[in-house]
């Protein structure tokens, strides 16, 4: 009987320990859509836990996790087993995310691109990929020779419009008969249907891809057709060096490090955080020299307005397609307008998907 | 000189005992990946299969993920045991995840107990009918129904992409393509509190328990049956065939979609464009692994949930790939058939002879 007690004794002091011991590691989940070698969004969600990992502090991360019934027991599963601050980084996680947040109350959540937070250990974040889009449009609209625009869009939510506005307008500005034509293809990755689109809108005239889904197709396919075209989310420089004029990049590296230290050191507080070319979490790639370095310097001098904020992507007057005002002259939209925009302005062609 | 040769006396208890054998290849095949991958095998095993249903939650995730599958694949254990290729729960599911969720908005802040009994119905319903399309074009039109219910589930999936994105999508929701999530009354009742696990599983065992009676001590069940073995003994018997393949059809179909608004009014809770990780493509493994067997069925579905989970623990543990999860899947299928050849052909080494150097 004493045995027994004894071994029962240490059999609980031992899994005590144990479970003190797993608790008093700081650790960082990720849970990612998509593969890790998709070199667009996912990657560059890997690569900002890369940074986070490399300040020494453990981290984990489940890849391809569909946005269905499995993403709340994986996110459960990493608040389950010691994991302090967890990362969902798809739209599609903001219900699991909130649900587990609820259960966890110790756990810190952020949850990107989405506009739940329904307890106080929610952040969310997203970047200000607009800003980014007003350079693209700019460049567009100089290097253009059909004045047709070609971009392929994946599911009509404002902030896909947003970037169709942003880069349109940015191209008005220096070339007034410029059209964008749009394909959308309903998904985030598929890069079958993301070179049908661009080869799509390459028949149809224009001269210039951009995409806002996650595959390197579009550049490879534009590239091919010697077309000119743009990077989205990581440098995809390397996957059609003549064609592209610069990317995009997504840089999550210095908001988890920051977030990540915060969480460690009891500083955490829930926020929602919509970073721009200011702040880094939007980045462009080196531009490329094709475009004339006189060009390059108006694009630089361009970017360093948007991130002081002398230039605003939507500064008035901007017409919806009908002519309608929208913004008007000399105004700037705000942060509600920009996160629920719905409306195409003025030059893109075709309806938004109802 | 090989030669191979139908076996005449295959033992039932054997029959039944190679799929647990080709449970423990992939077992052993996945620890050699796992020590080519530079993981210990044993360990990497542990996380992946006794790691994820070694507490409470685990397990009630585990049935929560065999639900549909095992739904599904009776589904399908009817058609196949006809000899019908219904390839397309898929689309099935989709389909009844469509009429159910469209039924469940329609209801939308609506009380009252029969909410939940119209939407799994007409889910049920929705499914069916999918099912009877190819149906309908094999035994009317003699198209190849493998075909049509393969594409079919395209078919699904982008009037599901079209009602999400448009029609159906949340007023609130900044056009994000998802519907409202449903109200209290839609959703199937949590049957612990803190767990998943839902009343949907409810409605998987009395699946079993019908489909049991139905294949074995039904007139109908002895037709499939007999269809299955011979096709021309069942057409000199004077079964009605073409009424046996729509009817095992819209079986299988209604299965899938019950599966189907079991995902979306149970773990979900909403339409949006991933209600189904393809388990309807699963099942069809699964409901291989069991026999075509319902009982087999539901072992097959709880082993290839546990594949899920498993890869899911594994990555979170050890940082072990996720896709070994679809590897272990395929590996329980390839081993599977290849026992079943062996089990069913015999393999001569005949010497040369002669006349044939």
């Amino acid at each position: 009987m004493y045995k027994l007690f004894l071994r029962s004794l240490i059999s609980v002091l031992f899994l005590l320990g144990f479970s003190l011991n797993a608790n008093a590691e700081f650790k960082v989940g990720f849970v990612y859509v998509g593969p890790t070698g998709d070199h667009g969004w996912t990657y560059q969600h890997h690569e900002g836990r890369n940074a986070v990992e490399a300040l020494g502090i453990k981290t984990t991360y489940v890849e391809s996790v569909p946005e269905g019934a499995d993403a709340e027991r994986v996110i459960r599963q990493l608040a389950q087993s010691g994991h302090d601050l967890i990362f969902t980084t798809s739209f599609g996680y903001m219900d699991p995310t909130n649900k587990v947040a609820k259960d966890f109350p110790n756990v810190k959540f952020e949850h990107a691109t989405g506009y739940k937070r329904e307890h106080s250990n929610v952040s969310t974040y997203s970047a200000r990929f607009y800003e980014g889009r007003t350079l693209l449009g700019h460049m567009a609209g100089k290097m253009t020779k059909t004045n047709t625009i070609g971009y392929i869009a994946s599911f009509p939510i404002p902030e896909v419009i947003r970037g169709i506005n942003a880069m349109t307008l940015a191209a008005q500005k220096v070339n007034p008969d410029i059209k964008t034509k749009i394909v959308w293809v309903f998904t985030w990755y598929d890069p079958g249907k993301e070179s049908e689109a661009a080869q799509a809108l390459i028949d149809q005239g224009a001269d210039i891809i951009m995409q806002h889904t996650d595959s390197t197709a579009p550049v490879q396919v534009a590239e091919k057709a010697g077309v000119w075209s743009f990077g989205q989310a990581s440098d995809m420089q390397r996957f059609a060096p003549k064609s592209i004029l610069t990317s995009i990049i997504d840089d999550w590296a210095p908001y988890y490090v920051e977030r990540a230290i915060a969480a460690r050191d009891g500083t955490w507080k829930q926020q929602d955080t919509w970073h721009g070319l200011k702040e880094g979490m939007v980045a462009m790639a080196p531009y490329n020299s094709a475009m004339g370095s006189n060009l390059v310097k108006e694009v630089e001098q361009l970017q360093k307005d948007l991130a002081s904020g002398k230039v605003h992507s939507f500064t008035g007057p901007i017409y919806d397609q009908k002519g309608n005002i929208l913004v008007a002259e000399g105004a700037v939209a705000d942060d509600g307008m920009l996160a629920g925009m719905n409306v195409y302005v003025k030059g893109v062609e075709g309806d938004i998907p109802q | 000189m090989i030669k191979v040769e139908k076996r005449n006396d295959v033992s039932r208890s054997i029959y039944f005992l190679t799929p647990v054998l080709a449970i423990f290849l992939t077992l052993f095949g996945g620890g050699i990946i796992f020590f080519i991958l530079g993981f210990n095998p044993i360990e990497a095993l542990k996380f992946f299969f006794i790691t994820p249903i070694s507490d409470l939650y685990g397990l009630s995730e585990l049935l929560v993920k065999a639900t549909p599958l095992c739904l599904i694949a009776i589904g399908l254990s009817f058609c196949f045991k006809s000899n019908n290729w219904n390839i397309g729960a898929e689309g099935q599911l989709i389909f009844g995840g469509i009429v159910g969720g469209g039924v469940a908005l329609i209801f939308y802040n609506h009380d009252g107990f029969y909410v939940l009994p119209i939407i799994i119905l007409s889910g049920a319903i929705g499914g069916m009918l999918f099912a009877m399309i190819p149906a309908i074009l094999k035994t009317y039109f003699n198209t190849n129904e493998i075909l049509v219910s393969l594409m079919l589930v395209y078919v699904a999936k982008l009037l599901l992409d079209y009602l999400v994105v448009g029609p159906w999508s949340n007023p609130e929701g900044f056009n994000f393509p998802e519907t409202r999530q449903f109200s209290e009354s839609a959703r199937m009742p949590i049957l612990f509190d803190g767990l998943r696990i839902h009343a949907g599983i409810f409605i998987t065992l009395i699946t079993v328990f019908l489909s049991w009676i139905i294949l074995y001590k039904t007139y109908l069940g002895f037709q499939i049956k007999v269809s299955g073995l011979s096709l021309k003994t069942a057409k000199y018997a004077g079964f009605k065939g073409k009424t046996m393949i729509i009817i095992v059809f819209m079986i299988s179909g209604a299965c899938a979609g019950l599966a189907g608004v079991g995902e979306i009014t149970g773990p979900i809770g909403q339409l949006h464009r991933n209600i189904s990780p393809d388990y309807g493509f699963t099942a069809i493994i699964v409901a291989f692994l069991g026999r075509l067997n319902p009982i087999g069925i539901i072992f097959a579905s709880l082993i290839v949930a546990l594949t899920y989970l498993g890869a899911e623990t594994a990555q979170i543990f050890l940082q072990v790939p996720k896709y070994t999860g679809q590897v272990f899947q395929g590996m329980i299928l390839f081993f599977l058939l290849g026992s079943d050849y062996l089990l069913f052909f015999k393999i001569k080494f005949l010497g040369l002879k002669k006349n044939e150097l």
